[in-house]
């Protein structure tokens, strides 16, 4: 029988409620592993309230559609559905990794999933998104490439030379845009020299809005609307999310460095995501514990498998090199 | 089997995948215009200018694109007018297109061509005469190609088209109106096989690319002297068929290679580097290089040549190797 309008769209909220859920504890979680040392190596960027801009975007894509995310891209492989066990033992650096130890958490993709992968060179998967797009016009299937990125590669040339082509080929291309205020330390109020990144899509020809990054629902109908004008042939749109980084740029950076202080950082905390959309949701104590005690079980499932999975042979370092 | 230019055989490669899988297509800039591009812009009113699509001038933006079309199963050909133009967009062609498949644990492929016209002769300067091969080859995940002839420019494209990896696929641009024998058919020539251009005893010329002809030309001229001088082209630099490249050596003893890129870190090193640890008991003398001085390539038309290779120094070279006692 089918559902009502109304039971799905609580159930449909309920997925998304838990997803940001998953999301801010699998990162937690990491951070922690992280600083144990010894168990992920290299360094992890965590997204840590953010988690409204992944969920608002992947929720308004099917499977088919496509992400390519950034070197902080945790959320957005997990909003797109990447398989939990598979990314922790990437981190892990372990051989089942979803990149085979090669990548690290920086390149994380799960392409059965639609995830075209993290790009950790700052704005270098918004060209690919744009070739991706190219392809999904010439298969005529309706289907949608959304780059992430941030404040810091809206500076970059790679997010002006591909804005211009989606817009002079309309591709179907959804420019989703993180304004997290800060690229590593710079603070986007000194590096980029207007106050709303979406305002930029103006020199393309495009549709730019700016959003509440930290209300999951807002991002969503957003990102639903550019969609259903990419698919229809309309061209790119330009989103920006004013959303807000928890912690500190990597590993060495400490959570309130010498570029903000814990008044900025606890206004922004006084908005998270979680908790305005538990609100949003009207979920009760209830749903929320329930929710919380499935992503820990899926959690301690995703250590567990990476624990028990083997390291790589050192000769393994030879292979997916060519295909 | 019909004579055509080198520039001809390019187009027919092209046209002939083009047909054969409609996942490929073209890129660049001005690839459609016939008064810029003839080379492509038959293709254009063949295919269509979806398939083959001009660009702005935006070489990060398109060769980007081209590896993102690759990794959603397209097979892009970038036309890059000039080699010159890749450093604009070397994050994609260093960073990206060759590292993705890696990267990603083999959940993607990139197959993409990049056409890479270059070369200097022709009065363009410093950074419009430049010959680049060498510093692709030392991206692991790429691989590059360097046709010194029609018939290699049309089987080594069409392979180049088939690979399922990233290609660099350097045309001089002073061979394109050379003309040469190529057969008629589906000839697909194999990466990884160095040719013998010219048979000979006594010494043998390694050329890359436009130094081909320039090696068959001082060969003819040794040759009046009474000295047989065998001619060998790798073809494709990466791979490398160092082994190919051994079996012509040891037989002669004796060994110039000669490229028209800049001599420091050239492709020159890399085949004498593995030729002397290869043959180190059977060489007879030292190997010689010819490549471009080390200076950017200037305009003047004497100074460019005094910077350039030529058949006098390959010439000279071979000399040099063979009075070596």
């Amino acid at each position: 029988m089918p559902e009502s309008k109304g039971t799905f769209r609580k159930e449909k909220l309920g997925e998304m409620y838990r997803t940001m859920v998953r999301i801010r504890r699998f990162e937690e979680m990491a951070q922690e592993l992280f600083e144990k040392g010894g168990i992920i190596r290299g360094g992890i960027h965590v997204s840590a309230g953010q988690e409204a801009c992944s969920v608002g975007v992947c929720s308004a894509l099917n499977n088919e559609d496509a992400i390519l995310t950034t070197h902080r891209g945790h959320g957005h492989s997990i909003a797109k559905g990447t398989r939990l066990p598979e990314m922790m033992a990437e981190l892990f650096g372990k051989v089942t990794g979803l990149c085979h130890a090669k990548g690290g958490s920086m390149h994380i993709a799960d392409v059965s999933k639609g995830h075209y992968g993290a790009h950790s060179i700052v704005g270098s998967n918004m060209p690919m998104a744009a070739g991706i797009g190219l392809a999904f016009q010439f298969n005529g299937r309706g289907q949608v490439a959304v780059p992430f990125f941030g404040d810091g590669a809206s500076n970059q040339g790679a997010f002006h030379e591909s804005m211009n082509l989606c817009a002079i080929w309309k591709l179907p291309v959804v420019f989703f845009c993180e304004n997290n205020h800060f690229a590593s330390s710079t603070r986007a109020d000194y590096s980029t020299s207007v106050e709303d990144i979406s305002t930029r899509a103006q020199g393309y020809g495009s549709p730019g809005i700016t959003v509440d990054g930290m209300d999951v629902l807002a991002v969503h109908e957003a990102v639903a609307e550019a969609v259903k004008r990419a698919r229809a042939g309309e061209g790119p749109t330009l989103i920006e999310a004013k959303t807000y980084r928890y912690y500190g740029h990597s590993r060495l950076d400490k959570k309130f460095g010498s570029y903000r202080d814990e008044a900025e950082w606890n206004k922004w905390k006084a908005r998270d995501p979680l908790t305005v959309a538990e609100k949003l949701f009207g979920l009760t104590e209830t749903e929320i514990e329930g929710h919380q005690a499935a992503v820990e079980k899926e959690l301690a499932e995703a250590v567990a498998f990476a624990e028990a999975s083997p390291e790589p042979e050192p000769e393994m370092a030879l292979e997916d090199i060519f295909g | 089997m019909p004579n055509i230019k080198f520039s001809e055989a390019i187009t027919e490669a092209l046209r002939e995948e083009m047909e054969r899988d409609e996942k490929v297509f073209v890129m660049g800039e001005d690839v459609s215009t016939p008064s810029v591009s003839p080379l492509t812009a038959e293709l254009a009113e063949r295919f269509g200018t979806a398939r083959v699509r001009n660009t702005p001038i935006s070489e990060l933006g398109f060769t980007g694109a081209a590896v993102g079309a690759a990794m959603a199963g397209y097979r892009p050909v970038l036309d890059m007018r000039l080699v010159d133009f890749t450093l604009v967009a070397m994050d994609p062609i260093a960073n990206q297109a060759p590292k993705l498949r890696y990267m990603l644990g083999g959940q993607v492929s990139i197959p993409l061509v990049i056409r890479t016209p270059q070369g200097g002769g022709v009065q363009n300067g410093p950074t419009h005469g430049q010959a680049l091969e060498s510093w692709f080859m030392k991206i692991p995940g790429l691989k590059v190609a360097v046709p010194s002839d029609a018939a290699d420019a049309k089987g080594l494209l069409k392979t180049a088209i088939r690979d399922d990896n990233p290609v660099i696929f350097t045309e001089y641009r002073s061979l394109y109106p050379s003309v040469g024998p190529v057969p008629e058919g589906d000839v697909a020539i194999p990466f990884g096989k160095a040719a013998v251009k010219r048979e000979g005893s006594d010494i043998t010329l390694i050329g890359v690319g436009s130094e081909v002809p320039h090696c068959l030309e001082a060969a003819e001229a040794l040759a009046s002297d009474g000295i047989s001088a065998e001619v060998v082209d790798p073809r494709t630099i990466s791979p490398l068929d160092t082994e190919g490249l051994a079996a012509s050596v040891s037989k002669t003893g004796r060994c110039v290679v000669a490229e028209q890129g800049h001599l420091h870190g050239g492709v020159g090193a890399e085949i004498a580097a593995a030729l002397q640890a290869m043959l180190f008991g059977s060489l007879k003398a030292p190997i010689e290089r010819v490549a471009a001085l080390n200076t950017p390539i200037p305009v003047q038309p004497k100074m460019e040549a005094f910077v350039l290779p030529s058949v006098e120094k390959i010439t000279a070279a071979a000399r040099k190797a063979l009075d070596y006692a």
